[in-house]
């Protein structure tokens, strides 16, 4: 009578510590600090109650300006990622770690290090998200410098893992002996070795950090482009994408998940996994009320001025946020206004924009405020907790994604009430995990640990366990 | 935090300052073999946070973590190839990050190698340990001279050389300019912590500023080695200025010492006895001098390598032991101690006496002689009336006796904002 039915999918979900962009509602009575300790610790403990794979954290290497000032209206300054991650690896036992790390101002050695150090700091719950996209603004801040231009980057950024892969693999696992009898610590003097000459590094020696217990830490990346999806398909864990709509999301897993047999490898291999805000209500009407005012809280009248700036690259500071669009034309000369802000796509060719958009608010008497908070980056999920869970589920069996990164919008409690509401019935649905099943970020993601060149049980219980 | 009334504390001139220095096993080559020793556990959390723990129940001011970009190695600037050692470690900061919650009142001094990585890195990322073990973070600078770590980054070269070379033109010529470019190394990461001031967040939801960006500054640094432009992306850590420490022998070049001179808050000396304490003590006081920092507090502290027993004999014959063990007799830069509590006791009151504020003791077998130390000479401290009974602060600074200094960029928009009023007046 009915087809055989598709057994369900796994829904994957992490969460993002909420950061430097306007999502963040730093003006609400209820955000807290986003600097201090016991903030990450509530969340990462927020988020291991909820059984997610893992906590992300982004990155910044240089404070946003524009028109040649510090932006200063969004949430500013950020710790360290690498040692956050540590500490949170002592208040946490489950959680998968996750940071960004760039790979334009950084040297592979010192990043496979502390990336091998942190593996085996959290007993195998360590991901890097390799990110590539820094800018010369950003260069002033290290020794480098800015140089390198955009098709360089992708060429070092993927020769800079193929690197870290070959110093986390330089060790085979059955290095240390350790046997107090005998004074043998080390069955081989050139544990470690690696050689490496490329475009970018040409590097040798031996690597001192000994393999750690996931091998090597589970690779994130994310990018939309051609070169970053197959960047993603080559070699990646993870990918994480900004197609929170189920169309877009299925075009994109298709896209990506196609490109894997290319590389040999198989569907179940690269997770794609988007990031996606949510505003949770008793009823669905309360939702979208609280959506609304969380859209005016994000979005104020200056915050909207300095928007509509990115487009017409112009001081707009004499405009009236709750006034009409500007009648000016966008400034189409070099755009060095923002800067340390990704380049928005939408905004390649502005006169067509500002049309579009004075056209819109137009029609629906729309002040610039209201533009902005109406065109700009929409909840992904606004409902009661039932009608989040039967949307997301429904979007991950439909193949639009393997699961979600869930961004809240206060720091750092906006988890809780995900975790409280949402995440009791997906398990419910039989979608999601009531307990943790294995111990390292791979078991969590369903990724085998990869091959070791050689070796075997001898590095001890905690390389073969994981 | 516990505390004890200021009247039971000891005075601040008979009081030392007590720190060890964590490595592996411990310091002895052979120590791994130690049956207390846990060769297998070196690499995990669990490891590290018992040592610092049983430091921490010493009351000792802080622990220093060593770390290095290669292979732990006997010679000089190379790998020695041995397998009968312990070699493999993890990164310095990161399990100063893992221990840091799960202590409360010491201090934590990862190493941090200067030459090869990134000063804005390490700025956050000392700022960071700062927060997340709520001001108890610090940072122990070093310099590398190997050869081998070089061509792990493969930025720079350095010549292959023996420890019998250090004095020749070359090699002084690289000390230098390698400690040279870590004073300057120094002064970007400090001028990064202070690029926000205090109370740079303002959360001002009126005019809808996050930050008052007139307390966050550029710091434009230019050295030879790097610039750096700043301001940091990390708020001003909760001691203001972590404690900067660097271990700094004597030299023609005299560059180690003006390392400490210039930049640090402490310095580990290895002095073999009193009068080569005074001595040194002199040499970096002249440092400070040199660098225009007299009045400010810069805490030596004498590095001793330590094996305490009971019974001095004891002691005497598990070095001899270890030595054996390892095949040729440990030597170090800094005096080896083999004896009792009692005995280190009247050592480090003697070196004190020369000038030196505190000890950082590098525990010969880390299962066996930090327990002594934490055991056996605090307690034998405390009695004669020389080392804290409880902490009685709840930051490294405050351990230190060091006060919480001024933003430098506040103070010098105060000095600008007074000098534009008498402009003002004087017109």
């Amino acid at each position: 009578m009915s087809e055989p039915r598709k057994p369900l999918k796994q829904i994957h979900l992490a969460a993002h510590f909420p950061g430097v962009n306007n999502t963040t509602v730093w003006s609400d009575p209820q955000a807290g600090s986003h600097i201090e300790f016991s903030s990450f610790a509530h969340f990462a403990r927020t988020a291991e109650r909820a059984k997610f794979d893992f906590l992300f954290l982004a990155e910044g290497l240089r404070l946003r300006e524009q028109g040649g000032k510090i932006y200063d209206l969004d949430v500013v300054g950020r710790p360290d990622t690498f040692t956050i991650l540590s500490a949170l690896a002592a208040v946490t036992e489950r959680l998968g770690l996750t940071g960004t790390i760039n790979s334009t101002f950084n040297e592979p050695y010192e990043v496979a290090r502390q990336f091998a150090s942190l593996d085996h700091l959290s007993d195998g719950r360590a991901a890097w998200n390799v990110v590539t996209s820094w800018d010369a603004f950003t260069g002033e801040n290290f020794r480098r410098g800015g140089f390198l231009p955009q098709d360089e980057r992708y060429s070092r950024a993927k020769e800079f893992l193929a690197t870290a892969n070959e110093l986390f693999d330089s060790w085979h696992g059955d290095e240390i002996v350790a046997d107090p009898a005998t004074g043998t610590f080390l069955s081989d003097a050139k544990a470690g070795a690696f050689v490496h000459q490329g475009q970018h590094f040409d590097i040798e020696g031996q690597f001192n950090v000994p393999v750690s217990p996931q091998g090597r830490p589970v690779i994130f990346q994310a990018g939309d482009s051609e070169e970053g999806r197959e960047f993603a398909a080559a070699g990646a864990d993870a990918i994480f994408s900004r197609y929170a709509t189920l169309k877009e999301g299925q075009a994109f897993y298709a896209d990506v998940k196609g490109r894997l047999a290319r590389h040999g490898r198989t569907h179940d291999q690269l997770l794609i996994l988007p990031a996606a805000t949510f505003v949770l209500g008793d009823t669905d009407a309360d939702a979208a009320e609280l959506a609304r005012e969380v859209r005016r809280q994000q979005v104020s009248g200056a915050t909207a001025l300095k928007h509509l700036e990115f487009v017409w690259n112009r001081d707009l500071s004499a405009y009236d946020p709750d006034g009409p669009l500007p009648d000016i034309d966008p400034d189409l000369g070099e755009h060095t206004l923002a800067r340390g802000r990704a380049q928005v796509r939408m905004y390649r060719d502005p006169l067509a924009t500002a049309r579009e958009w004075r056209e819109l608010a137009a029609a629906n008497k729309w002040s610039i405020r209201d533009l902005v908070i109406e065109t700009g980056n929409r909840q992904a999920f606004v409902g009661s907790a039932e009608t989040v869970a039967r949307t997301i589920d429904e979007f991950v069996q439909a193949d639009a994604s393997d699961g979600f990164i869930l961004v809240p919008h206060i720091t750092p409690g906006g988890l809780d009430a995900f975790a409280d509401t949402v995440v009791p019935l997906l398990q419910e649905r039989g979608v999601f995990r009531t307990e943790y099943e294995g111990t390292t970020l791979r078991d969590h993601l369903g990724l085998d640990r990869p091959a070791a060149r050689s070796g075997s049980a001898a590095h001890g219980e905690r390389a073969v366990a994981s | 935090m516990s505390s004890v009334p200021s009247s039971a504390l000891p005075s601040s001139s008979s009081a030392l300052h007590l720190a060890v220095a964590l490595d592996g096993a411990g310091w002895h080559p052979a120590a791994w073999r130690e049956p207390v020793a846990r060769p297998r556990d070196l690499l995990t959390a669990g490891y590290w946070t018992d040592l610092v723990t049983e430091a921490e129940r010493g009351l000792l001011d802080f622990v220093t973590i060593e770390d290095a970009l290669g292979l732990q190695s006997t010679h000089f600037t190379e790998p020695d190839g041995r397998t009968d050692q312990v070699r493999g470690r993890l990164d310095a900061v990161l399990i100063a990050a893992r221990v840091a919650p799960l202590t409360s009142h010491i201090g934590l001094l990862p190493t941090v190698v200067a030459t090869h990585t990134e000063p804005f890195h390490i700025s956050k990322a000392i700022a960071t340990l700062d927060y997340v073990s709520t001001g108890r973070g610090g940072v122990r600078i070093q310099v590398s001279a190997r050869r081998n770590e070089a061509a792990h980054f493969g930025r720079r070269t350095v010549p292959s050389f023996r420890i019998e070379d250090l004095e020749s033109p070359a090699v002084q010529e690289l000390t230098v300019d390698l400690f040279d470019e870590a004073a300057d190394y120094v002064e970007a990461v400090r001028r990064l912590w202070d690029s926000w001031e205090d109370g740079a967040e303002i959360r001002d939801v009126a005019t809808g500023r996050f930050v008052d960006r007139e307390k966050l500054h550029y710091i434009d640094f230019e050295g030879a080695h790097f610039s750096v432009k700043g301001p940091s992306i990390t708020p001003r850590p909760p001691q203001g200025q972590p404690p900067v420490g660097a271990l700094a022998h004597e030299s023609v070049t005299g560059a180690p010492f003006r390392l400490l001179g210039r930049s640090a808050d402490l310095g580990f000396v290895t002095p073999h006895d009193a009068g080569q304490a005074r001595a040194i003590v002199a040499s970096v006081r002249a440092e400070q001098d040199a660098a225009g920092r007299a009045g400010e507090p810069l805490h030596l502290f004498g590095d001793l390598v330590v094996f305490l027993d009971d019974d001095p004999a004891e002691a005497a014959a598990r070095k001899e032991r270890l030595d054996t063990l390892a095949g040729y007799p440990y030597t170090s830069d800094a005096r080896i101690f083999t004896g009792t509590p009692s005995q280190l006791a009247d050592l480090l009151q003697e070196l004190g006496e020369a000038g030196l504020t505190g000890f950082r003791l590098r525990p010969a077998v880390a299962g066996h002689d930090l327990p002594a130390i934490t055991r056996g000479l605090v307690p034998e401290l405390q009695r004669r009336g020389v080392f804290r009974h409880a902490y009685e602060a709840d930051t490294l600074r405050g351990l230190l006796g060091l006060a919480r200094p001024a933003n430098r960029y506040a103070a010098a928009a105060a000095v600008a904002a007074d000098a534009a009023a008498d402009a003002v007046t004087t017109a």
